[in-house]
């Protein structure tokens, strides 16, 4: 008791001067941002200049070839292997998923066998394998196994380079998409299968109505990844002779010797088509996070389509 | 009494060895709302989900009207076990209502309810719609038909929860712990559901921890305790005349 001060008043409180109202706050200060941003800038600008003034970079020449001919037909052959490989990789990605999370241990093991195959071997190896087939299996033929064979085919003759590419390049993505599959279906709570089976839905219905759609918001970010990776991918494909977009500036630096310009017009394709994937991502991103209320986008343009979406909601609500 | 609706026998259940269920007899006819208390780790929701086989019983078997449910008797007297499709068709009898709601999040208040009707027993869309209208106005929520799920609060999500079952129209209706995962001011408001129900002469099983719930809407009261029923009776006899040093030891605690 001895302790306690004996006169209350003299204890001082804090009390502010002034009534403070938060409305009013100012924003920290941030010096180290500052300093962050000046540093950007000036780099940022000492990019842009040496873009527009360092003249190896022949931008004229950049322009002649752009939309030339030969580079036209390898846009549109990258654009050909990336589709048929993705479409490969998506479909059968999708039955090595099911197969990995199914109750057959035979099924698991066979799916896992090949993921550990597919992933664990370098994408141009296969691709040069896949083109070298006829060494290992010189005659491919259709037949009973083990008995007669009714056609057959030299493999030389069917393996061309396009469809070791398409081989390579898809069966390689299965792999990496049967993961993303997986990841995502197994992300759905398990509450909500168990709701779906209380209601007497068949498995292939909980499969497809309950499970996929939720794994969908999961499965989406990185399936465009991989085919952004994908499409980048295809450039291997010069290494055996397909006329992709590469092996077309190849072909004309090869002879002009413009290699800079001819790499800069092959990097400005590329970049075009994965912005365009870009886009499209975002569109499927928002149609799969409904009823969500996180769905990471809240640019100018999210939010624009985003108030579009809410109105259509309201009439969709009735369809079921 | 009328006739059982729900008839186990001999149940047990163990999980990798530890004995969950150990031998339960218990039968509900139609019509009657029978609470199941006990403390957790009892067996009681194991119990309930056994019953529409979302755990696969170990021994003994459950009926649910003339369904052996997950399994079918052979000729030889040999009993066989359904596929999960065959299973599937069996549940439809039997709804259930889940602690956590799960309604469906990417699909609307109605979609969950409407799906059922529309998908399973072939109702015309117009007919879905209705009989979800219908069901949603009786659970007070009609005004909420083209909300998502997340969008609502605990409350409503279990009682859409409860009008998506009742939307086909099951003869058993199942509720594991339906107010466990609600805030304490949203509990009364699917109570007084589920007690509108049972007066309406539904049939209900229900795993509960609201004691005033199970006195006013039960017509029989179950206790449960390390796996095996321990009594039974009107609210009456197990709340007020327990015959049994563990259920009035439970009742003391839960009731503070």
């Amino acid at each position: 008791m001895a302790n306690l001060p004996s006169n209350q008043t003299d204890i001082e409180l804090p009390h502010p001067r002034h009534p403070v109202d938060a409305a009013r706050a100012l924003a920290p200060r941030r010096p180290a941002t500052w300093v962050l941003s000046i540093v950007t800038v000036v780099v940022a600008a000492q990019i842009v200049n040496l873009l527009l003034t360092n003249p190896n970079f022949e931008w004229d020449v950049v322009g002649q070839y752009l939309n030339s001919e030969t580079v036209l037909q390898g846009v549109v052959m990258t654009l050909f292997l990336t589709v048929t490989a993705m479409t490969i990789g998506l479909v059968l990605g999708g039955v090595l998923a099911v197969c990995k999370l199914s109750d057959s241990a035979l099924l698991r093991a066979l799916a896992s066998s090949y993921i550990w195959f597919f992933r664990g071997t370098p994408q141009l190896v296969q691709l040069i394998f896949w083109f070298n087939i006829g060494l290992l299996v010189p005659v491919l033929s259709i037949g009973i196994p083990f008995g007669p064979t009714f056609a057959s085919i030299e493999s030389n003759t069917l393996v061309t380079p396009l469809l070791a590419a398409i081989v390579g390049l898809g069966l390689h993505d299965a792999a990496y998409q049967a993961e993303i599959y997986r990841a995502g279906l197994i992300s759905v709570d398990e509450g909500q299968l168990e709701a779906a089976q209380a209601l007497g839905m068949k498995p292939v219905r909980v499969f497809f109505r309950i499970q996929l759609p939720q794994a969908m918001r999961f499965i989406v970010p990185p399936t465009f990844n991989s085919i952004i990776a994908l499409v980048k991918g295809t450039s291997l494909v010069s290494v055996i002779g397909g006329a992709e977009l590469l092996f077309s500036v190849k072909e004309i630096y090869s002879q002009t010797y413009q290699t800079v310009p001819l790499l800069i017009v092959a990097s400005i394709w590329y970049l075009f088509i994965t912005t365009v994937l870009n886009g499209v991502q975002f569109f499927i991103e928002r149609h799969y996070g409904r009823g969500s209320s996180r769905n990471g986008s809240s640019s100018i343009v999210a939010r624009f389509f985003d108030r579009r979406a809410a109105e259509r909601n309201l009439n969709r609500g009735m369809e079921s | 009494m009328t006739e059982p609706i729900l008839r186990i026998s001999g149940l047990r259940k163990h999980f990798s060895g530890v004995e969950v269920l150990k031998g339960i007899d218990l039968e509900v006819h139609v019509g009657e709302t029978v609470a199941i208390l006990g403390s957790s780790g009892s067996g009681k929701s194991t119990l309930l989900r056994c019953v529409n086989c979302l755990e696969v019983a170990s021994g003994g078997s459950i009926w649910v009207g003339e369904e052996l449910m997950g399994y079918r008797q052979e000729s030889k007297g040999s009993v066989r076990r359904l596929t999960e499709s065959q299973i599937a068709v069996q549940r439809r009898n039997v709804g259930m209502v889940f602690q956590n709601f799960n309604l469906f999040p990417h699909w609307s208040v109605l979609q969950n309810i409407a799906d059922g009707p529309r998908s399973i027993l072939k109702l015309s869309k117009a007919d879905a719609i209705e009989r979800s209208m219908t069901l949603l106005t009786r659970v007070g929520l009609a005004d909420r038909a083209n909300a998502y799920p997340r969008q609502l609060s605990g409350g409503q999500q279990q009682r859409v929860a409860i009008a998506r079952a009742l939307a086909l129209e099951p003869a058993l209706l199942l509720f594991d712990e339906p107010t466990s995962a609600l805030d304490p001011e949203n509990v009364s408001e699917v109570t007084d559901v589920m007690a509108a129900l049972a007066a309406s002469g539904a049939t209900m099983l229900v795993v509960t921890h609201e004691l005033g719930f199970a006195r006013a809407a039960a017509d029989r009261v179950v206790f449960m305790d390390g796996g095996v029923i321990l009594e039974q009776g009107s609210p009456a006899e197990v709340f007020d005349h327990s015959q049994q040093p563990r259920t009035r030891e439970f009742l003391r605690k839960t009731l503070v």
